[in-house]
């Protein structure tokens, strides 16, 4: 028991985990090209056109895992805000801080797409519906996030306030999920179900899937090279990174 | 008692109290927070009669009647009521008869629905068009042997018709 305790805190001191966190960040970069290159060629080439929409409807291979990134990372960022304010652990609220931008851009990139793939096919590049507004506000959720945590001088009071922060806009996140059920939208109902079988073509399922796995290899290596610099930033006094810095290892 | 735990305590009792509060305040808003009146709604009349609203549902097939220049009168089903809507304009792409739109607009005097706006509403379904024939022509196959069409169209492919499950209305795959 308390060896598995040790090992579980190792991790979370900055120290050992930059070593860690470049390694998973190169791998998942590495997976993140290869994904890419299939998904995209499958998305352009292999997947079959819609019966209703065309070719129009290929966007949904960004706009989907786009969409799902961005409810997805918010959880986990208000999850790792969470630990940080009821630990006080360092490494919780920089882990934090590093996955607000790439949800930004994620919610950022759902609602770009989307108002491309609005306009051909509903006639409107933004309508004020439900899943539209929801999701509008998690990226202002976002960007309240960074700017609060940069409007802060002192970093450790900074992670308190935007756990706060993150914590009470997660009410967001299952709104944003069942605001189709909820109430009439202009936006369609779910296509893939987690209980149920999925209204989709297969090949059209497999191409999505290809892409959610590409996006969320490109999140886990952008936020690890983000929680680097972090660390570096925040750790610069102290005596590992000195050393790190005068073998050059940084 | 550590003092995180004190923290994690505080922590949860502020989750669940937040939790509460917005399910009452999603609750309460309840239908407001719709983008569109079904005709059922309507014809019941929910919607507001002074001023604009939306009207969501399906075109009835065989409806669309087109006038001079840019002016088309077609009806807006939920299969229970219909919606005569009249709107001069460029339609959608996807606008066809048997297909979901949303209208903004308001109500005349006769009861007919003057749009400003027409949008299309597409479902959730995405599939290759010669799986739609296919699926088509079962449906076909399996009215002509009196079979249960919802067998027929189960068994020719990988596709459930999940009309209706889907809000208020839904264009199934199947029964067009």
């Amino acid at each position: 028991m308390s060896s598995r305790l040790v090992n579980w805190f190792k991790f979370s001191s900055p120290s050992t985990f930059y070593p860690l966190a470049g390694k998973i960040g190169f791998w998942s970069m590495v997976v993140t090209v290869v994904l890419l290159a299939v998904g995209l060629y499958m998305s352009f080439f292999v997947a079959p056109t819609d019966y209703k929409q065309g070719e129009g409807y290929r966007i949904i291979y960004v706009h989907v895992p786009a969409a799902w990134m961005s409810m997805f990372l918010y959880v986990l960022m208000a999850g790792w805000a969470a630990l940080g304010l009821v630990f006080n652990t360092r490494l919780s609220a920089m882990m934090a801080s590093a996955l607000a931008p790439t949800g930004a851009s994620m919610a950022f990139i759902a609602l770009w797409t989307g108002a491309f793939w609005g306009k051909p096919m509903w006639g409107a590049w933004w309508v004020w519906d439900a899943r539209l507004t929801s999701e509008l506000i998690l990226l202002f959720l976002y960007l309240g996030f960074i700017a609060l945590q940069s409007a802060i001088d002192d970093p450790r009071r900074a992670d308190r306030a935007c756990a706060v922060l993150a914590i009470v806009g997660v009410v967001n996140v299952p709104i944003i999920y069942y605001s189709v059920i909820w109430w009439n939208t202009l936006h369609q109902g779910a296509t893939i179900q987690i209980r149920g079988e999925s209204s989709m073509d297969p090949l059209m399922l497999t191409t999505l899937l290809i892409m959610t796995l590409a996006f969320w290899a490109y999140c886990i290596a952008v936020a690890m090279a983000r929680v680097r610099s972090i660390i570096l930033e925040r750790e610069r006094e102290t005596t590992w990174v000195g050393e790190m810095v005068k073998e050059g290892r940084a | 008692m550590k003092a995180r735990h004190k923290r994690l305590g505080f922590l949860t009792i502020g989750i669940v109290a937040l939790g509460l509060s917005t399910w009452l305040v999603v609750n309460a808003l309840g239908s407001n927070l719709s983008y569109f009146f079904s005709p059922s709604e309507v014809a019941e009349g929910a919607a507001p009669s002074e001023r604009i609203f939306r009207l969501g549902g399906l075109v009835k097939p065989d409806s669309v009647e087109r006038g001079e220049e840019l002016l088309v009168r077609f009806q807006v089903t939920d299969h229970a009521h219909d919606v005569t809507v009249v709107y001069s304009g460029i339609l959608p792409d996807l606008f066809a008869e048997g297909q979901g739109v949303v209208a903004q607009g308001r109500l005349n005097e006769q009861g007919q629905f003057v749009a400003e706006r027409v949008l299309a509403k597409h479902d959730e379904n995405y599939m290759a068009p010669e799986v739609k024939e296919a699926l088509a022509r079962a449906h076909a196959d399996g009215v002509a042997q009196e079979a249960s069409t919802y067998a027929a169209a189960e068994s020719s492919g990988s596709y459930s018709s999940r009309g209706g499950e889907s809000g208020a209305y839904s264009t199934s795959g199947v029964t067009q």
